[in-house]
């Protein structure tokens, strides 16, 4: 289409995410049917929410037994960090309407990573590579979550399939790239250890939502 | 034990705050997360939650701590990132391995 070859090139990073974006939707609808979501309700996470560690917690705090409150506090604080980018992006989208509505949908981590990539190519590119990045992953996302929800309805049961193991290695992977410092490792091993003792004395659900006093804790000293 | 009322309640919450906290961000004034102690917070939060997620979802039953299959399922996904696994192995190797394991014992 394009004969730039800079802008191929955005174009080609762009598919190249969205597919392996994919591969977590997958992992999503079957997670999410897994922990009694039916298949409508999962597509509907994927296209409405639209962000992948909320909707991974949401569905894993309803599947370990917490309440409503709870797996939607999870998913909030998961997604605290899309206002962060909105807060980068915002000088792209400074005109209001449904283009910065829709933009602000998109706003995840790799259309916001792959956008700030571009910065030294100046704003056209970045607001090129926002797009691409952010509509490339909508789809694949959204295409995958169906896949994943309607092949784990026609199984039954989780364990037998590994599906159970499948959704704290999704967090696993989720994690392991932001360990980049001994800050982030100590709030880590912080995170993990809190939420196991807290276990037998709090309602299911709430040992997650109580480890965000760890990053206020790490994060708070200089 | 779910009920199609949580569950509608947590699409719906989700979705709902997923999108404002989004939109929230092109709106608020840019000095208002310029404080670098609440950068660092903010920073450090998935990080703590997601370590919590990965704790409760392979050691939790109900309210009570557990050791079975899916212990198995994420020291395999360990070794998996630690090699740079690319992510649909690493899920992949967690559910094979927790499968077998599961299997196994029962």
């Amino acid at each position: 289409m394009s004969r730039d070859p800079a802008r191929r090139k955005i174009i080609r990073d762009a598919c190249s995410v969205s597919i392996t974006v994919g591969a977590y939707g997958v992992a999503f609808g079957a997670a999410s049917v897994a922990a009694g979501f039916s298949v409508l309700q999962s597509c509907l996470l994927s296209l409405l929410a639209f962000t992948g560690g909320s909707q991974f917690a949401a569905i894993s705090v309803v599947a370990s037994g917490g309440t409503a409150g709870a797996a939607v506090a999870a998913a909030t604080m998961l997604g605290l960090r899309n206002t962060l980018y909105g807060v980068r992006l915002a000088p792209l989208f400074s005109r209001a309407g449904w283009r910065r509505v829709a933009a602000a949908q998109v706003t995840i981590d790799e259309s916001t990573a792959m956008a700030l990539a571009q910065e030294p190519q100046g704003q056209e590119a970045m607001v090129a590579a926002f797009w691409w990045t952010g509509l490339g992953v909508f789809v694949g996302w959204n295409a995958c979550t169906l896949l994943g929800a309607l092949a784990a309805h026609a199984l039954n049961n989780p364990a037998a399939f590994g599906l159970d193991a499948a959704v704290p290695a999704a967090f696993l992977a989720l994690l392991w790239p932001r360990l980049a410092n001994r800050r982030a490792q100590v709030t880590a091993a912080g995170g993990f250890s809190l939420a196991l003792l807290l276990t037998p004395v709090l309602p299911p659900g709430l040992p997650i939502v109580a480890t965000a006093t760890v990053a206020i804790a790490m994060g708070w000293p200089p | 034990m779910t009920t199609p009322t949580t569950t509608w309640a947590v699409v719906g919450g989700t979705a709902a705050l997923s999108f404002t906290l989004k939109y929230l961000g092109y709106r608020v004034p840019q000095r208002w997360f310029s404080n670098p102690r609440a950068q660092r917070i903010l920073h450090l939060l998935p990080i703590a939650l997601l370590g919590a997620l990965v704790a409760v979802g392979t050691f939790v039953a109900s309210t009570s701590v557990v050791l079975d299959q899916r212990a198995a399922g994420l020291a395999a996904a360990l070794v998996a990132v630690w090699r740079r696994a690319p992510f649909p192995v690493v899920v992949l190797v967690a559910a094979v391995t927790s499968a077998l394991c599961y299997h196994l014992t029962s």
